[in-house]
């Protein structure tokens, strides 16, 4: 994002009097083609590079071995999320070697001069809340982080994309990547979603549609009333989802939601460089006729809450219906995998979702663990109690969030009814840190990933949503989150 | 990055769909700082029971497959999680090559930095090597990446596609930063248009 002078951003996109109708993200990669080198894939500047503690180290590394510097320590910006504990923050990290991995990126931080929100930071959190509600994610940027999810990101009209360590340690040196031009994706979601039904079941509905692997090679703009309708938590749950298609990138077109969010944020821009954004902003939106390469349409009101079987996220059902058949599968490898699936998750054929008893629930991610994601959990815990049978976690993705939620109170509905009310971090949808699952142990998670041993060896995780994740752990097992009676 | 121009190996069949990362390399060996010494932890859930000892039937771990350096997997291979560890895992156990009928972006990506090999073949194809490498003993593959070519000598020959770029790259092992460094008048150029916003230099008070 180049607000230090919207004006040459301004001129490149008014530009289009002889060109050819173009996309969001046609636009903003136009924006950042540094160089197009002869043979060669476009080299892309990158305006933010947000750091975490588990994918840098090597990179950091490589810096040193090659004499190099960080380019540009103020488009660089770390945290500690993947490892820390969700325990009270005055405790040590028991874990030496994740104590380990902290101290590099602490001196790492150090030694090439990167803003860091360390472990005792008030602003500390998921790297991909804490960009977001800083201001330091904008539309019309290019972010990268060495974590999939960067994706997140593109809620705000950004080409935000997951990168390796190795491209990690390129960004530092040159804050730029060489980047072969995706192909474009548009899915299109008409109507209005029911109540009960949220951005995660959307993002469930169409993984489920087409596939882990429907959005490979594709950058993904998601548009459509029902998109238009989503607050900004919503439509970060939507992108930070598009990984899990296979998606490169997924972005709606900043409007006047984007804004109202960004507007006033600690880093965000403040008085006549406020005006300049919002203007450059206003134009990032794809042009009418601009063509994508591949466009899929979703009815919104066909959606219901969806909840995973199986050990990947398209593996989905609506709550309402029944783990499938085998038979229900045309592809043998398919249907092989399924069988695999069902395997590890302890599932027979046919069962009704709603039968399915969970033992674990857990809340936060980087996919569900915004202020708004607490507000809908805490509506359906109000006035309840956690099954017995079930232990129930709680754990907001940043400081900031812990801090407003506690504002409101939702701490006090959520500690009442027996759930646990825990620090930042990552937590339990990697498992990198203490809080795991026991192997055999099955969980409703509002995390984006249900794959095996995901969060912890042998543990079975159930995608989703935060209000159905709250009610499964009222209820001891799924239940339709339609027929909830709210308190 | 390291170079490939042409390898031949025993190819062992991984014969699943949407490998992901997490299988690759779990979690739990993602707080080493160093890029080696992955390669025992490979598939470590799939390969060693709750208490560390080896499970024995994994494919990976069958003597006839001791040697194996390419691997053929279903589609989508590589999906999830962009640690880039889940490579370093499999070039540390020795593996050159993984052939499937599809890959994740970022996994490809990851690979190409490391001179892994990613050969995309059809599903016929690929389904064809994995009946080869489970009927015949010591089943090996000749991939060269000049010509572009996958065969194995008894009658079985592919061809197939890669950009120009990374073909480049990787034949003659270019270190990519190295390269970007040589466009540094088009970066400095870039960056006197696009300055750092004011904003975020309040932000290099939190060192
Ligand atoms: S919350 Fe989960 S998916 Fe998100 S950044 Fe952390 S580990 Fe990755």
């Amino acid at each position: 994002m180049n607000l230090g002078s919207p004006l040459n951003s301004r001129r490149i996109l008014g530009e289009t009097g002889n060109m050819a109708p173009r996309t969001l993200f046609e636009k903003v990669w136009d924006l950042h083609v540094v160089a197009a080198p002869e043979g060669q894939s476009a080299l892309l500047y990158i305006d933010l590079h947000l750091v975490h503690e588990v994918t840098s180290p090597q990179a950091f590394d490589g810096l040193r071995a090659n004499g190099r510097r960080l380019r540009q320590p103020l488009r660089t910006v770390a945290t500690v999320d993947h490892n820390i504990p969700t325990t009270p923050r005055g405790l040590p990290i028991t874990d030496p070697i994740a104590a380990k991995q902290i101290e590099a990126l602490q001196n790492n931080c150090r030694e090439f001069g990167v803003p860091l929100f360390d472990v005792d930071s008030a602003e500390q959190g998921i790297v991909h809340v804490i960009g977001p509600e800083l201001g330091i994610t904008l539309p019309g940027m290019t972010i990268v982080c060495g974590d999939s999810h960067t994706s997140t990101h593109g809620a705000f009209g950004s080409l935000a994309f997951g990168i390796g360590t190795s491209e990690v340690e390129h960004v530092l040196a040159t804050q730029c990547l060489p980047q072969k031009k995706p192909k474009t994706m548009q899915i299109h979601v008409s109507g209005k979603l029911a109540e009960g039904v949220t951005a995660k079941d959307l993002a469930l509905g169409i993984i489920g549609r087409i596939g882990t692997d429907g959005a490979t090679g594709y950058v993904v703009e998601y548009a459509g009333d029902a998109v238009r309708e989503l607050s900004m938590e919503g439509r970060m749950t939507l992108c930070n989802m598009s990984i899990e298609a296979g998606a490169r990138a997924g972005l709606i077109a900043p409007d006047e939601t984007t804004f109202a969010y960004v507007n006033g944020r600690r880093f965000a821009p403040r008085g006549k460089n406020w005006e300049a954004a919002v203007a450059y902003w206003q134009m990032l939106a794809g042009d009418p006729g601009a063509q994508f390469d591949r466009v899929i349409e979703i009815d919104a009101a066909a959606l219901a809450p969806f909840v995973t079987w199986g050990t990947n996220p398209g593996m989905v059902v609506a709550v309402d219906s029944r783990v499938p058949e085998l038979t229900s599968f045309a592809q043998e490898a398919d249907r092989r995998a399924a069988e695999q699936a069902l395997a590890y998750m302890g599932l027979d054929p046919g069962t009704p979702i709603e039968a399915i008893a969970v033992d674990r629930v857990f809340i936060g991610s980087c996919t569900n663990s915004r202020i708004e994601d607490l507000r809908a959990a805490a509506r359906v815990a109000k006035g309840q109690h956690v099954n017995p049978k079930v232990r129930a976690m709680v754990v907001p993705g940043s400081q900031a969030v812990k801090r407003a939620a506690e504002q409101e109170g939702l701490h006090r509905i959520f500690l009442d009814a027996g759930f646990e009310w825990r620090e930042s971090g990552c937590s339990m949808c990697l498992g990198m840190n203490p809080d795991i699952l026991q192997p055999g142990e099955r969980c409703a998670s509002t995390s984006n990933r249900n794959f095996e041993g995901r969060q912890g060896r042998g543990g079975r995780t159930h995608l989703v949503s935060p209000m159905m994740a709250a009610a499964a752990a009222i209820a001891g097992h799924f239940t339709d989150i339609r027929n909830w009676r709210f308190q | 990055m390291q170079s490939f121009r042409k390898h031949t190996g025993v190819v062992v069949p991984l014969d699943k769909v949407n490998v992901d990362t997490d299988q690759i390399i779990p979690k739990q060996f993602l707080k080493r700082i160093e890029r080696t010494g992955f390669g025992e932890f490979l598939f470590y859930d799939w390969r060693f029971s709750g208490d560390g000892k080896k499970v024995g039937d994994f494919v990976l771990d069958a003597p006839r497959y001791a040697k194996a350096s390419i691997l053929v997997a279903g589609k989508n291979f590589g999906c999830g999680s962009s640690r880039e560890h889940a490579v370093w895992a499999l070039t540390d156990f020795g593996f050159r090559v993984v052939i499937a009928s599809s890959f994740a972006d970022i996994f490809a990506n990851n690979s190409l930095k490391n001179g892994l090999l990613t050969v995309r073949l059809n599903e016929e194809q690929v389904a064809e090597i994995t009946r080869h490498s489970k009927e015949i003993e010591n089943y090996q593959l000749t991939v060269d990446l000049e010509i572009l070519r996958v065969e194995d000598g008894q009658g079985f020959a592919a061809t197939f596609a890669m950009d120009e770029f990374s073909r480049h790259s990787l034949l003659n092992g270019l270190d990519d930063i190295e390269l970007t460094l040589q466009q540094e008048a088009e970066i400095a150029a870039y960056e006197a248009k696009h300055p750092v916003r004011a904003e975020m230099k309040a932000i290099a008070v939190i060192v």
